[in-house]
């Protein structure tokens, strides 16, 4: 299709032509045309945020709770810069989102004209690519290429800067089908005899475990989906990052748990002393390895990856593979029971894991008086297990027991900041997730300083009747930094305490939204209940044990095999050379 | 496992150290990044190598064909093994890029750098600028009573040489252009 049409009208026209029916966004000057195309039409529902950092965040989620590309429209300069945190986010987690933003008119540019900002500048090195449109004949063009860049390979978000008098300007449209074949095609199937290699190392292992990661939840359900049948069908156990969790049931036998930093000690004493590690779809980043030099020294290592760039990278692995996880996933599993669906026999090896299970490392004290963070968790996850459920976090202690506390059985439930560890990410993404999905239950697993990052979106979940659930591990601390400076910095809390706290039941009523607080942990189950079946926003102020650690920990500079399991193991912990890694 | 040809075991050097200049060894390639000419390109590359902290001796670009907008850049790096190679995968997947050649890996190449060099002076000095410019194969491109500026391409070491003897004879400016190169033979 081609047909004459004006800029703003382009944009409308090429979002639906791509699928889409929902974005998020905030206006300005210089996207009011945009606004204006949007007014007239029915097909595209724009949700108004309340800052345009939650509107990426918002289109991250949405994206990885349905599988689909989260839009994005903000206006010129401090909306464009609004938007970098989230930029940036979706760039490290890999989420594919495409954003508009307003620019100057083509003839200001460089004026330092008002709300002027480089934007493509300022977002080139926090997107996979970005684009300043300067004729309206290219923009159609250039909006369907930039959903094909954003996710085709390893996904991400991009960016698309749309000078005013572009989006005014009459050119022709052109369709998806029409447009130009882009030259970026990244590779999806993998060499066969790597794949068969991998087989070979399949049949051979005696000490075998899986390490999933993200890549697997955005290579789509299929990679899920192959994955629970080649971890049935070989029985090798299985861990993930916290970027893949949901891939492999939690409920399902050969789950280990999360590995990493706060990850279970079964999980990292098995990547410790394999013999073979697969890495399917994650990227050794620092949370997971540990110390490098220390890091699995006896093990072979094979890792399948859709990007090059993240193979060696930090770990010179044995065996790498390049190509998309479910295509790979396919070919293995064909060409392995081709070869005879042959492995080793692994029970001292899986008896070995039942004994680091047996340590039963998420062990806290409970107590009869103050709600324990880990309480607080289990018993949200006894009393909404096996709903339709979806999870979002913040960042801090409650984000690593909302991964080691609650169970995910399917890819896209758990939406969480890994590699940028963004505080106010969750608030913001339960709101996409919640709008995504009307019908399920969303709730946000908070901290409260988090929490209060990004708390104006109150506003949001009230106008659109998001009944979005805000479950606040209270703790009246930045409860992480406040564990660091215990372990690290001889106990000096340096600013680590949340100060001059909102009464957060009040705050709730301020918007209209419904606010419980909790602090009893006779009274929690009731809490929780009234949570869930309330018809509408929650805040839900849980009054958590402020000095609680999260654990198991390994300390910045540990091997995986030294982990801190409690309190008690924690003395001198962390030496100094340790301390200056984040 | 042998069969497979594949080393048993991770590295033994640490992220915090992956560009220890002691604990492995620096190798300098010339690459060769075939990009579609659109506008921050160059930018992309650049930021690249800035922001992951990758070295850049010597960066040229310009487009080579006008009709498929394509620019070749040159740049001449260095680093560990390791690093050479994380350079390539970073390259590759930037979306205007469409080859990443390893000139230094993918058999024999030729490299050269045009320079050229203002040098003053008079008398004897002169004289042996001129003579030295004969033997180096400088050309004079503009010459007054007391000046000449020489022009010469070659490689970046031949350069380095005719400089470092231009220095004590009145050399008081240069421009140089970083390497282009080209692979042998004919593919
Ligand atoms: C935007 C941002 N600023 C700072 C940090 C550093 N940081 C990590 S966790 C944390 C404390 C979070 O406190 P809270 O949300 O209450 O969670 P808790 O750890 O207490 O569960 C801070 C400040 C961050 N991750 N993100
Ligand atoms: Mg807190």
């Amino acid at each position: 299709m081609t047909r004459q049409m004006t800029g703003a009208d382009m944009v409308v026209q090429a979002l639906k032509d791509q699928g889409v029916d929902t974005i998020f966004g905030y206006p300005g000057g210089a996207v009011l045309p945009v606004y204006d195309a949007i007014f007239q039409q029915n097909d595209i529902k724009h949700i108004l945020v309340r800052h345009e950092q939650a509107a990426i965040h918002a289109a991250e989620a949405y994206a990885r709770s349905t599988g689909k590309v989260g839009v994005a429209l903000v206006t010129s300069g401090p909306g464009a810069t609004n938007a970098v945190t989230g930029l940036t986010d979706a760039l490290l987690d890999s989420i594919p989102i495409v954003v508009f933003s307003g620019q100057v008119p083509t003839f200001m540019i460089g004026t330092d004209g008002f709300q002027e900002a480089d934007t493509i500048g300022i977002t080139r090195p926090c997107t996979k690519h970005n684009w300043l449109v300067k004729d309206t004949n290219a923009l159609a063009e250039t909006i369907h290429q930039a959903f094909h860049v954003a996710t085709s390979g390893r996904p991400g978000p991009v960016l698309i800067d749309l000078p005013k008098d572009v989006q005014f300007a009459d050119g022709t449209y052109v369709g998806p089908q029409k447009a130009r074949k882009s030259h970026y095609q990244p590779k999806l199937k993998a060499d066969i005899e790597q794949i068969n290699d991998l087989a070979a190392l399949i049949e051979k292992a005696e000490r075998p475990v899986f390490y999933t990661g993200g890549g697997v939840i955005n290579s789509g359900p299929a990679a899920s989906q192959l994955l629970r049948e080649l971890v049935e069908a070989t029985g090798f156990p299985i861990t993930s990052t916290l970027m893949g969790l949901g891939a492999y049931p939690a409920s399902g036998d050969k789950w280990l748990g999360m590995l990493g930093m706060h990850g279970l000690y079964e999980a990292n004493m098995a990547m410790h002393g394999c013999d073979l590690m697969i890495n399917i779809g994650a990227r050794f980043d620092d949370r997971i390895t540990g110390r490098l030099d220390a890091f699995s020294p006896g093990s072979i290592k094979a890792h399948i990856d859709i990007d090059p760039s993240s193979l060696n990278k930090v770990i010179q692995v044995d065996l790498p593979i390049v190509g998309d996880i479910a295509h790979v996933l396919e070919d293995l599993l064909k060409v392995w029971k081709s070869r005879g669906r042959k492995t080793k026999d692994i029970s001292a090896w899986t008896k070995q894991i039942a004994d680091w299970r047996a340590v039963r490392c998420l062990d806290y004290k409970n107590s009869e008086t103050v709600i324990k963070p880990q309480y607080a968790l289990q018993r949200f996850e006894e009393l909404t297990k096996g709903m339709d459920r979806y999870i979002t976090t913040e960042v801090g202690q409650h984000q690593m027991w909302a991964a080691q506390f609650l169970g995910f059985e399917d890819p896209n439930r758990w939406m969480t900041s890994g590699g940028l560890g963004t505080m106010g990410y969750g608030f913001p993404a339960s709101i996409g997730v919640q709008v995504a999905h009307p019908d399920s239950l969303v709730v946000n697993v908070a901290g409260e300083a988090s929490w209060l990052m990004n708390m104006q979106e109150m506003g949001t979940a009230i106008q659109y009747n998001l009944p979005v659930k805000q479950f606040i591990l209270n703790n009246e601390r930045l409860g992480m930094v406040r564990q660091w400076q215990q372990l690290l910095h001889g106990e000096r809390y340096s600013n680590s305490w949340s100060d001059a706290l909102p009464d957060f039941v009040k705050l709730a009523e301020a918007f209209g939204a419904k606010g419980i607080q909790c602090s009893d942990p006779k009274d929690l189950d009731d809490a929780i209940m009234e949570m869930i079946n309330y018809d509408g926003p929650v805040i839900f102020d849980c009054l958590v044990e402020k000095h609680e650690n999260c654990f198991p920990m390994i300390p910045s500079g540990k091997p995986h095999n030294e982990m801190l399991l409690g309190d008690a193991s924690t003395e001198d912990a962390i030496k100094s050379d340790g301390a200056v890694l984040v | 496992m042998s069969a497979l040809h594949i080393k048993k075991g991770s590295t033994s050097h640490s992220a915090y150290e992956l560009r220890d200049p002691n604990g492995e060894i620096i190798e300098k390639h010339t690459l060769a990044v075939l990009v579609e000419n659109e506008p921050g390109v160059l930018a992309r590359v650049i930021g690249l190598f800035s922001g992951r902290g990758y070295n850049i001796e010597s960066l040229t670009v310009a487009e080579v064909d006008h009709l498929g907008h394509r620019s070749r850049i040159t740049i001449v790096t260095t680093g560990t093994p390791n690093v050479i190679e994380q350079i390539k995968a970073q390259l590759g997947r930037i979306v205007p890029v469409h080859e990443v050649h390893d000139l230094t890996v993918e058999g024999q190449s030729v490299e050269r750098e045009l320079a050229m060099f203002k040098v003053a002076g008079t008398g004897d000095k002169r004289i042996e600028a001129l003579r030295l410019a004969e033997i180096f194969r400088a050309n004079v491109v503009d010459s007054t009573l007391e000046s000449f500026v020489f022009e010469m391409t070659g490689t970046s070491e031949k350069i380095d040489a005719f400089a470092e003897l231009m220095r004590p004879l009145g050399l008081i400016e240069q421009a140089r252009t970083g390497v282009a190169a080209l692979s042998r033979g004919p593919k």
